[in-house]
């Protein structure tokens, strides 16, 4: 197998709270190849927070250690921040819920793709422009020229989030972070966005981190999925074999989930059981 | 003793118990949050110390001050710190630092009763204006700009040129013309709060306008109207002490501190601890209210509370 | 229980005005469990709102158990019988007010008695306990919160509850118990359910019957059990029981093109 893309040991991220320190992620460990990785798993479970410690977007007073933390072979655990803005953006970017959170409002669109493009490429401003134009062609917006022009506010969710993902794949990064890309969208809007990703990325070989608690959506979507609970991984599989998950927090999150094909009268309920955590 | 019979959990992990199991328990447990999160912010302390000296000062001021502040001593006049005057003499030959003690009093006095009058008045216009909108909302926003348009010591010099100069009148003037900023503030806070679910959900149990705005839209607006008071504090001591200083508020002899200010003026190139001492006075409490008032946000804020 | 005619409902005034829902139709039958389903901007919220009095303007009838309701005024009657869940828990409690707070201030507004022991009851209900009656929502989990949300809504033992997407900003495994406990509570008090989702998957789950809606106007109603056969009768709701499967790469392909722009 050629060298992953990226390389996670031990990965923790603690904070100090009142009550003494609270590890939000508790020594996890992936490879990342150029594949699609899913990491699903519940509110607290630390699918977040993992996300934002490989892209340095932890703040104090919290902290990020790990026995390794690799880019191509590159260590990137707490690196100065002049080092981690190249590389953020650069050669990993990220993908939030929420276009609306994530555009800035009183810049146009077109401003803010050329704006994050040649903070990294360094290219002329025309040049700069036609990758812009290109890269809203390439999510699949019609009439780019028009869409450049206008402002956040104007742009419907889906839209927003297309222009999300042309801003910050424009640098041509290797590696996509996506945390809960969709969960804002309405299905048919999802669809068409999830497709796109995956076109992007299959075409460029680049590598994603879906992050998302959707966990049908993931096994759909992805190639391979971490299941995280309370900041570990409970189950890594691939993701056409999710259904035949065997620990038992998997199978109870599926089973929770009620479906259209199989009606039942009452929902399994998930019993949480310590021994899940685990240490 | 009482600790023996308690069960083997501590104040602490009572007080800071997820799962309160009484009334009190819950009430005490908030304010010890509160209290934990204010003791982190070290500059808030040291406000709260100063103003906590300031108001033992003003309690105990006639057991504490070394001399009578109304006593005069011509043949002492204007001597500089000494170890019989620490803080030296003024021109009719009165001990400066017990003036500064006895002036603590009319100090807390003028900033307590604005504190107390100045957002009461804006916390109702505001509120009922937001809440109410409509022509309640033009009537009563347009009133409170006419009241920001004008410099608010420009104003305050107006009302206490018309209702004559007291320390009285001094106090019901800042509290008049302190009012707008909150009125203006809570009004903002109203509109937000109003279209929040937990007041529809209020409104599908029946609650009546009233109660809405009692109930649920005062306490969300009082914190941050205690924040904003505590910050606008020292303007209040300065504009308190601007009225002594030009003769409008505090009338001699009394010790107020802006006054004293103005009666070192005329000797400040040569006697310049006259005018000093009470200014570095006003200018600790001023700082002391600021310190307190941004400690106070760290508490009050509610999208600082624990999610 | 619930009548619903030509129901539209715009906000702003009239030259800004928007009408969010136009024509609306539909019966609630007592004890039935009628869904609302549809995608963000289809009205479906805005219907439920209307009928609880959050919203002054409309048209149309609405009726709860014959009585014929205006604009947004309600009265003790109506708030003894219609309640609502909203749908994010987090909004939906005042920051500032315990457990205890929230249910005793309803209770007394419902004109209850027994008001200690009623509080106690209502915990029990929706499965929190009496350990919780002293916490501020601060102190309390999505899900929990929403046990609370729904607790305040019992508290005036309605007969028709309004659920406004009730799991939709909760985890799967929460949304679950949430779904079993809004069943237990509607067979044990006899409850009829007005549920608004766009998760077209639980409300086949908890409705009988739903309504389709798209852009502001009922597209269809039909059986939750032709909904769970994939058996819509416009294309819209097969396009949309098709999307909510989820993502299949081959099949990936624009509802709506060109997306509309704007609000």
């Amino acid at each position: 197998m050629t060298e992953p893309l990226l390389s996670v040991r031990d990965l923790r991220v603690t904070f100090p709270t009142r009550q003494g320190e609270f590890q939000a992620v508790r020594g996890i460990d992936f490879d990342l190849g150029r594949e699609r990785l899913g990491v699903v798993g519940e509110s607290g479970s630390g699918k977040s927070m993992t996300g934002r410690a490989i892209l340095g977007l932890v703040r104090p007073p919290g902290r990020v250690e790990a026995a390794r933390m690799e880019l191509e072979g590159q260590s990137i655990l707490n690196l100065p921040d002049r080092q981690m803005r190249a590389i953020r953006g650069g050669r990993i970017s990220m993908v939030m819920q929420d276009p609306k959170f994530s555009l800035n409002p009183v810049m146009t669109v077109g401003q803010q793709i050329i704006e994050a493009y040649r903070l990294h490429a360094r290219a002329p401003r025309a040049a700069a422009r036609d990758k812009a134009l290109q890269m809203l062609e390439a999510v699949q917006i019609r009439d780019p020229e028009r869409v450049m022009d206008s402002y956040p506010h104007q742009v419907s969710g889906g839209m927003g989030q297309r222009i999300m993902i042309a801003m910050m794949l424009a640098p041509n990064p290797q590696i996509l972070i996506a945390d809960e890309p969709t969960s804002a969208l309405d299905v048919s809007v999802r669809t068409e966005v999830l497709h796109i990703m995956d076109r992007l990325v299959r075409d460029r070989g680049m590598g994603l981190i879906f992050i998302s608690h959707d966990l049908n959506l993931v096994a759909q979507f992805c190639d391979r999925v971490l299941i995280m609970y309370a900041g570990r991984v409970v189950e890594t599989l691939p993701a056409r074999d999710l259904h035949r998950a065997q620990h038992p927090y998997t199978r109870g999150l599926l089973n929770s989930l009620p479906r259209l094909d199989a009606p039942v009268d009452r929902l399994p309920v998930l019993e949480r059981q310590d021994s899940w955590k685990g240490l | 003793m009482s600790a023996m019979t308690r069960p083997p959990e501590s104040r602490r992990d009572w007080l800071l118990s997820d799962a309160p199991q009484t009334r009190r328990q819950a009430r005490l447990g908030a304010i010890y949050q509160g209290w934990l999160t204010f003791r982190a912010n070290r500059l808030a302390m040291v406000g709260l110390i100063v103003l906590v000296v300031l108001i033992g000062m003003a309690i105990l001021a006639p057991w504490i001050s070394p001399q009578n502040p109304y006593a005069q001593n011509l043949a002492n006049r204007l001597q500089p710190p000494s170890a019989a005057h620490w803080l030296g003499t003024d021109a009719l030959g009165r001990d400066i630092l017990s003036r500064l003690i006895h002036g603590s009093r009319i100090t807390l006095f003028i900033v307590g009763t604005v504190a107390l009058i100045a957002p009461v008045i804006g916390l109702l216009i505001g509120t009922v204006a937001g809440f109410a909108g409509g022509w309640v909302d033009q009537v009563l926003m347009r009133v409170t700009d006419i009241f920001l348009a004008f410099p608010k010591l420009i104003l305050a010099l107006a009302f206490v040129a018309a209702l004559g100069p007291s320390i009285g009148n001094a106090v019901l003037a800042l509290a008049l013309t302190a009012w707008p900023p909150y009125a203006r503030l809570a009004r903002a806070e109203t509109l937000t709060i109003r279209n929040a679910d937990f007041i529809a959900a209020a409104r599908l149990q029946g609650a009546g306008r009233l109660r809405l705005l009692i109930r649920h839209i005062w306490p969300l607006c009082l914190s941050s109207l205690i924040v904003r008071v505590a910050l606008d504090m020292a303007g209040i001591i300065l504009s308190a002490a601007g009225l002594g200083f030009l003769g409008l508020g505090a009338q001699p002899p009394l010790p107020e501190w802006g006054a004293m200010i103005s009666d070192g003026r005329g000797y400040i190139l040569d006697f310049w601890w006259v005018a000093a001492m009470p200014g570095i006075a006003i200018f600790l409490v001023s700082m002391a209210f600021n310190l307190l008032g941004d400690g106070l946000r760290d508490v009050l804020d509610p999208k600082g509370d624990k999610s | 229980m619930l009548n619903v005619d030509d129901l539209s409902v715009w906000f702003g005034q009239a030259p800004d005005r928007v009408t969010a829902v136009h024509d609306a139709t539909f019966d609630v039958a007592p004890g039935e469990s009628f869904g609302l389903v549809g995608e963000s901007g289809s009205g479906k919220s805005t219907i439920l709102r209307a009928i609880a009095g959050l919203i002054p303007g409309w048209s149309g009838r609405i009726a709860v158990d014959g009585q014929a309701q205006a604009g947004d005024r309600r009265d003790r009657a109506f708030f003894r019988t219609v309640q609502m869940v909203f749908q994010d828990p987090y909004a939906s409690l005042h920051p500032r007010h315990s457990v205890d707070a929230v249910l005793a201030e309803t209770l007394r507004l419902q004109g209850m008695d027994r008001i200690d022991q009623r509080i106690v009851t209502l915990l029990d209900d929706v499965g929190l306990g009496r350990g919780f009656r002293f916490r501020y929502p601060h102190q309390l989990s999505g899900g929990q919160r929403q046990r609370v949300a729904i607790a305040r809504a019992l508290a005036a033992e309605p007969r028709l509850l309004l659920l406004d997407e009730p799991t939709s900003a909760l985890d799967v495994s929460v949304q679950a118990e949430i779904l079993n406990l809004l069943a237990d509570l509607r067979e044990e008090h006899g409850l009829t359910y007005l549920m608004v989702s766009h998760d077209l998957s639980v409300i086949a789950h908890m409705c009988d019957r739903l309504a389709v809606m798209q852009q502001g106007r009922i597209v269809e109603i039909l059986p939750a059990a032709r909904l769970r056969q994939g058996q819509g009768s416009t294309p819209y709701t097969t396009q949309l029981i098709a999307a909510s499967a989820g993502y299949k790469a081959e099949v990936a392909r624009p509802l709506r093109w060109p997306p509309k722009t704007g609000h």
